[in-house]
């Protein structure tokens, strides 16, 4: 008993532990664009690049957040820093509009294969396939010549 | 009902073919616009491109409209460039020379820190106003391609001269440098 007891306050102190852990320098570097090259900050040895490393180093000792950082550097470099748009306002549109595509592409398809699947079901109820006499003739022919 | 769902299938896809040529005919007859260093190199007579952005050398921002009378060296530059530094004590001798005449040498700090910017003109003494566009917004409007780059605008706003690409360097662009404030100031000769 003391045993799971202990075991489950370990699991919950290390749940607790990932998620209030500090972002690391790495983490916000891949988050973050050269404004000068384009690439995440982690890709780039631009001058712009390592100081935008530097300043993020400095300011994670500080004891400033994620949040806290990205915004300081969009205020500085704009949002064009951010290597996704942001999950909120106008720029939820670039998250929404792929996705919309994306399904509404799938329902047309759907669609598309739903109605052609059913137009052929019908087709061949319609059109029994009618043989040709001649051949009729000859598999008559062949079953009588068989069965005698 | 089939028939029905298949139209609507073809009517989807050519709304999205059209859809998506709409944007190709757009993109080639209307995103074409050129910087105005293009235009410039093509012998073009174009106006110095509008900016209205906050100063870094005091409180305030600086419009390029409220300059217009005057001729002006306009700099664009960032303190992490190189030959930024080459080239900055020959802008703040060019403004204390050239002064008296009318003449404004305006920085254009791009894509750059603030307070980096500001210790980089206390640094080399910089006096000439500065503004600040950390975001970029005149890069393509200018047809800025690297830093520092520097343009020369005369008393009715135009672009004169050529646009110095790298640092005004006393040896390997001192003419160009020399006509192109003498075409601002209106000096024909």
């Amino acid at each position: 008993m003391t045993r799971a007891l202990a075991l489950c306050a370990l699991v919950a102190a290390l749940v607790a532990g990932t998620a209030t852990a500090a972002p690391s320098p790495a983490d916000l570097e891949s988050e973050l664009v050269c404004p000068v090259c384009g690439t995440t900050l982690d890709q780039s040895d631009a001058s712009i690049a390592l100081k935008m490393k530097r300043y993020i180093r400095q300011r994670l000792a500080a004891g400033a957040s994620e949040q806290q950082i990205k915004a300081e550097l969009v205020d500085q470099f704009g949002p064009g820093v951010l290597a996704e748009p942001p999950k909120s306002g106008f720029d939820l549109l670039a998250w929404l509009v792929p996705l919309g595509v994306l399904v509404a592409g799938a329902v047309g398809v759907g669609l598309v294969a739903w109605g052609w699947s059913r137009r052929r079901g019908e087709e061949a109820d319609d059109e029994p396939v009618a043989l040709d006499p001649e051949l009729e003739r000859r598999v008559d022919a062949e079953l009588q010549r068989f069965e005698s | 009902m089939t028939g029905k769902v298949q139209r609507v299938g073809q009517v989807i896809a050519i709304a999205g073919v059209a859809a998506l040529l709409g944007l190709l005919i757009w993109k080639v007859a209307f995103d074409n616009e050129q910087g105005a260093a293009d235009k410039l190199a093509k012998g073009e007579l174009v106006h110095a491109p509008p900016f209205s952005l906050d100063r870094l050398d005091r409180e305030g921002t600086l419009t390029l409209a409220a300059l217009r009378g005057k001729p002006l060296v306009v700099n664009f530059w960032a303190s992490w460039c190189g030959p930024c530094k080459d080239e900055a004590p020959v802008l703040q001798q060019t403004y204390e020379r050239y002064r008296k005449q009318g003449l404004v040498v305006v920085g254009v700090d791009v894509k750059d820190f603030r307070e980096d910017a500001r210790r980089f003109m206390r640094r080399y003494g910089i006096t000439y106003p500065v503004v600040y566009d950390g975001k970029g917004s005149t890069i393509g409007r200018w047809g800025i391609q690297g830093y520092p780059e520097t343009f020369f605008v005369d008393r009715t706003g135009k672009l004169v001269g050529e646009r110095i690409a790298g640092a005004v360097d006393i040896e390997r662009n001192r003419e160009t440098f020399e006509r192109g404030i003498a075409l601002a100031l209106g000096d024909q000769s």
